[in-house]
């Protein structure tokens, strides 16, 4: 008797290789003859080569393998419950998943929607298969995230914020950033949308910070359960991340493709910057308790993975088949993270407006600002006033911070591409597209309006290209309503028809919370419109006088 | 720098404070179908919004015909409420993949164990020829019925709706996988086997071609919910079940084989959700306060036009009952029970069957 006896040996059965499978499994589709495949999304693009599905996973395996990452993530819930998580939990981060859980499985599901528009354009069925589990995934990417908001309400002191969450995504002045993320996954020129913004950039690039970065803050903020359910989440996105490439290679093979690759690359890495880096910046930085010195900040994680990673490693590459890759963009992103404060703004930019959110802000304190000034030199001196007026502020009493002219706050213009404000003032500009005027936070935003979103691009026809609709500058919904009447309308009251759902501090005691008479007595204003009513002479001299910025006064 | 330390409770914990709504523990912007709201549509209910459901601003983004990222007129029928639907299977992610693994587990521990057995060889050799042509066939119905739902899953006007119809697709695109990796795997086990042939049979035998048509019809229509109904109401009756039922399950065993209605079960399972899934919406569309009688002649013109094909397409296939060597089962019973099948789904809807 030779060799080694092994069950394996008696057992194993011949079996078809995972890329004969692949091989076969793409030989399911065929070009019908009766009746052709209607293109309702359309795009400016050539797709002539059939893409390759770079994972080769087939359903069979790919059913048991998701069931049991659920598996995991459910027993993980169910095992923080009986480690008694949400003793431990710090609020001040579960307040901002309200906003954060609010946005994101509309985005997912979009992703999922928008296979159905890359799946039909792609020639051959190689890359079908792939679509279809991100498809599943994306599925499953939503329902899992709105478990999990449900789990938090059922779970954590104040549930108020997670009860109203799918009604308040439509209409908060914050979550309209998110919906412009979403909506970008399915509307317009179906590759620009479902491929080059969703794939190639978004989850290509930005996922690491929604779903690693976010995480690990969550579990110093003792929230166990955000990691669990976002890393299993991060786990689909390689095979997507996969989809998208196998694609891009596909349209790289087209010369007249890549005038539109470089312009969607550009919009969607601008885009994705402001809209992303504005939610999980605020998320991970102010968001957090933990202050130590030895983590990294938003900006280092930034740079390690959005600058070194994808620009570095992906974006770079694309320059040898011909396209031009905008560098000035990344550093200029790169200059507004560091340099300019951008996530700061827009922290500040969201306290300012707490009475027409959904959550609770709570003021940072002395502990936070000694680790801001350590990771962001200069930040004390620019916003370290700021903050302890919002602290002042946060009880009843005082006049809110959003009217409250002691502070010297100036409420900025919103942009009408990314609809995050024109926080970082120096950079607004102003447009006149179709005869009407509109503001900007930067001269890449009113390009992206302008010139990437237009039927026209560089003297090409881009008659596929989405446009920018809607109410989009969200004061203007409310321009002369007064504050209270606004926040009812917006359905932002508790139950007993009189307590607010925001508010601006962690003190869980009726006595402390803000009511609609509290806020009775303010108009809320559109900065757009009154730019527009302006004369030509006013409206340069505001604008002049906008840029220089403003001064938080002292407060003693 | 100072600033005034902020004091809390030191618990986050349900309970640890009392408060205005420090109880309200569910989601409160919809209505339950029931007194209490199910998992399935905690999870589901008005994540995809629009402007009824509650975008203040409208769409934000447009297609450049100025329409927004989901509009009713992705389809002819009408509703006074399309956010009504809740889909009776009450599916959602964990359920799914539940659901779906399960089947795989059984699949693949079928066809492990009778090919472990040497099964595969022991088919009767006309009837290999039926698996290897005719089911290698029917993988790409299964396959273009897949694609044509994914393609429908991104245009309905609520998330119940285009959830419904993504899990029908993935139903659909799992049997087509399951088969052909199925065929690929007895095919190692039966001399001269030509998983191949299949497709073939699909693109060129007469046979097939009513059935192609039929498919091809199904996904070239632009209207999604004509997609979700010629495919559960008309095609699946006549042509799906006749086949996979009406022949193959009830066929294989006396022609030696046992591993195929295991393979094909789980479809039949599938469809009985899906039905469920459809035959709910499409009752809501017609007994619709506003719209019945409009969706009604919309739903009858859908019959009128997807019938024809099926029953065309149920012709063509016809001949496949007479090839086995041992024949249990006629056409023409199958046929007249896929006949009354239709006929009990189309009661439903106060639709009728049209005269051959």
């Amino acid at each position: 008797m030779s060799g080694t006896l092994t069950l394996n040996k008696i057992t194993a059965q011949r079996g078809i290789s995972v890329g004969e499978a692949a091989k076969k499994i793409a030989d399911l589709g065929w070009n019908p003859s009766y009746v052709q495949e209607a293109m309702t999304f359309p795009t400016d693009y050539k797709i002539t080569k059939a893409p390759k599905d770079p994972m080769k996973q087939v359903l069979r395996s790919y059913f048991p393998m998701q069931e049991e990452k659920d598996n995991r993530v459910y027993g993980a819930l169910d095992a923080a419950l009986r480690g008694d998580m949400f003793r431990n939990v710090e609020p001040r981060w579960v307040e901002w998943m309200k906003l954060f859980l609010a946005i994101i499985p509309f985005p997912e599901i979009s992703a999922a929607r928008s296979m159905a528009m890359v799946g039909r354009l792609a020639p051959g069925e190689d890359l079908r298969t792939g679509f279809t589990m991100q498809m599943v995934d994306e599925f499953r990417h939503s329902t899992i995230q709105m478990n999990l908001k449900k789990w938090y309400m059922e779970n954590y002191i104040d549930p108020a914020g997670f009860d109203i969450t799918e009604e308040a995504f439509g209409k908060c002045y914050a979550t309209t950033i998110g919906r412009q993320f979403g909506e970008g996954f399915i509307t317009g020129d179906a590759i620009t949308s479902a491929n080059i913004y969703l794939t190639v950039v978004a989850e290509t690039a930005f996922t690491n910070t929604l779903f690693v970065a976010m995480p690990s803050e969550a579990a110093r903020n003792g929230d166990y359960a955000l990691p669990t359910v976002f890393l299993s989440v991060q786990s689909d996105e390689s095979r997507h991340i996969g989809n998208g490439h196998s694609m891009l290679m596909s349209m790289l093979k087209e010369p007249d493709n890549h005038l539109l690759i470089e312009r969607d690359l550009r919009y969607a890495f601008w885009q994705n910057h402001a809209i992303v880096d504005a939610a999980i910046g605020t998320f991970i930085e102010y968001g957090t308790t933990n202050r130590d010195k030895n983590k990294e900040s938003y900006a280092e994680m930034w740079h390690r993975w959005i600058f070194e990673d994808y620009y570095r490693t992906y974006m770079l590459p694309l320059e040898k088949y011909g396209i031009k890759i905008h560098h000035d963009d990344v550093q200029t992103a790169w200059k507004r993270l560091t340099e300019k404060h951008y996530v700061h703004r827009v922290a500040q930019f969201f306290a300012v407006g707490w009475p027409v959110n959904f959550w609770r802000i709570e003021a940072q304190t002395d502990k936070d600002f000694e680790w801001f000034e350590h990771k962001y030199p200069g930040w004390y001196a620019q916003f370290g006033e700021f903050w302890k007026w919002y602290e002042k502020l946060s009880h009843r009493g005082q006049t809110n911070i959003l009217f409250n002219s002691d502070v010297g706050y100036v409420y900025p213009h919103r942009c009408w591409s990314c609809l995050v404000p024109c926080l970082i003032r120096e950079d607004i500009v102003t447009d006149e597209i179709d005869g009407q005027l509109y503001t900007f936070a930067h001269e890449l935003d009113r390009w992206t309006v302008a010139q990437a979103f237009a039927g026209e691009y560089e003297g090409r026809p881009t008659p596929a290209m989405g446009r920018f609709s809607g109410r989009r500058e969200w004061e203007s919904c409310y321009d002369g309503w007064d504050l209270a009447d606004a926040i009812k309308d917006l359905g932002f009251v508790r139950t007993d028809g009189r307590t607010l759902v925001p508010q601006p501090h962690l003190r869980f005691d009726e006595k402390e919370m803000w009511t609609l008479d509290d806020l009775r007595g303010h108009t809320l204003k559109s900065p757009l419109m009154a730019l527009r009513a302006m004369s030509p002479a006013d409206r340069e001299a505001h604008l002049a006088e906008y840029r220089k910025g403003f001064t938080i006064n002292p407060c003693n | 720098m100072t600033a005034v330390p902020i004091v809390s409770v030191g618990s986050g914990a349900a309970g640890a404070a009392v408060f205005p709504d420090s109880d309200s523990r569910r989601y409160r912007y919809f209505e339950p179908r029931s007194k209490r709201a199910t998992h399935y549509e905690d999870v589901t209910v008005d994540v995809q919004p629009d402007p009824e459901r509650y975008l203040l601003q409208d769409w934000i983004i447009s297609f450049p015909n100025g329409k927004g990222a989901y509009t009713k007129d992705n389809t002819a029928a009408l509703s006074s409420n399309w956010h009504a639907f809740r889909a009776p299977d009450q599916e959602w992610e964990r359920t799914h993949y539940q659901r779906q693994s399960k089947i795989e587990g059984m699949v693949q521990s079928v066809i492990a164990n009778g090919r472990k057995s040497g099964a595969p060889k022991a088919f009767n050799k006309a009837w290999v020829k039926i698996l290897q042509n005719h089911l290698g066939a029917w993988k790409h119905v299964e396959f273009g019925l897949g694609t044509s739902l994914m393609q429908a899953q991104r245009y309905g006007y609520t998330q119940m709706i285009n959830n419904a119809t993504l899990t029908n697709s993935s139903y659909k695109l799992r049997l087509a996988q399951d088969i052909t990796l199925y065929l690929a795997e007895i095919g190692m086990d039966i001399p001269g086997f030509d998983d191949t042939a299949g497709k073939r049979t699909w693109l060129e035998d007469k046979g097939w071609q009513g059935t192609r048509e039929a498919v091809e019809s199904i996904m070239g229509s632009a209207d999604y919910l004509e997609q979700y109904f010629a495919t559960n109401i008309v095609f699946e009756p006549l042509v799906g079940e006749l086949f996979r039922s009406g022949f193959l399950m009830q066929v294989a065993s006396s022609n030696g084989d046992f591993i195929t209605p295991s393979v094909i079960s789980a479809a039949e399972a599938d469809y009985e959700r899906n039905l469920a899934n459809t035959i709910d919406l499409l009752h809501l569309l017609v007994t619709d306060n506003q719209h019945a009688a409009h969706n009604k002649n919309l739903f009858q013109g859908w019959v009128n036009k997807h019938v024809a094909l099926a029953n065309k397409a149920a012709v063509g296939l016809q001949p496949i009952w007479s090839q086995p060597h041992s024949k249990p089962v006629q056409y023409a019973d199958a046929r007249a029970q896929s006949v009354e099948r239709i006929k009990k789904i189309l009661g439903e809807l106060g639709l009728v069957l049209p005269k051959e």
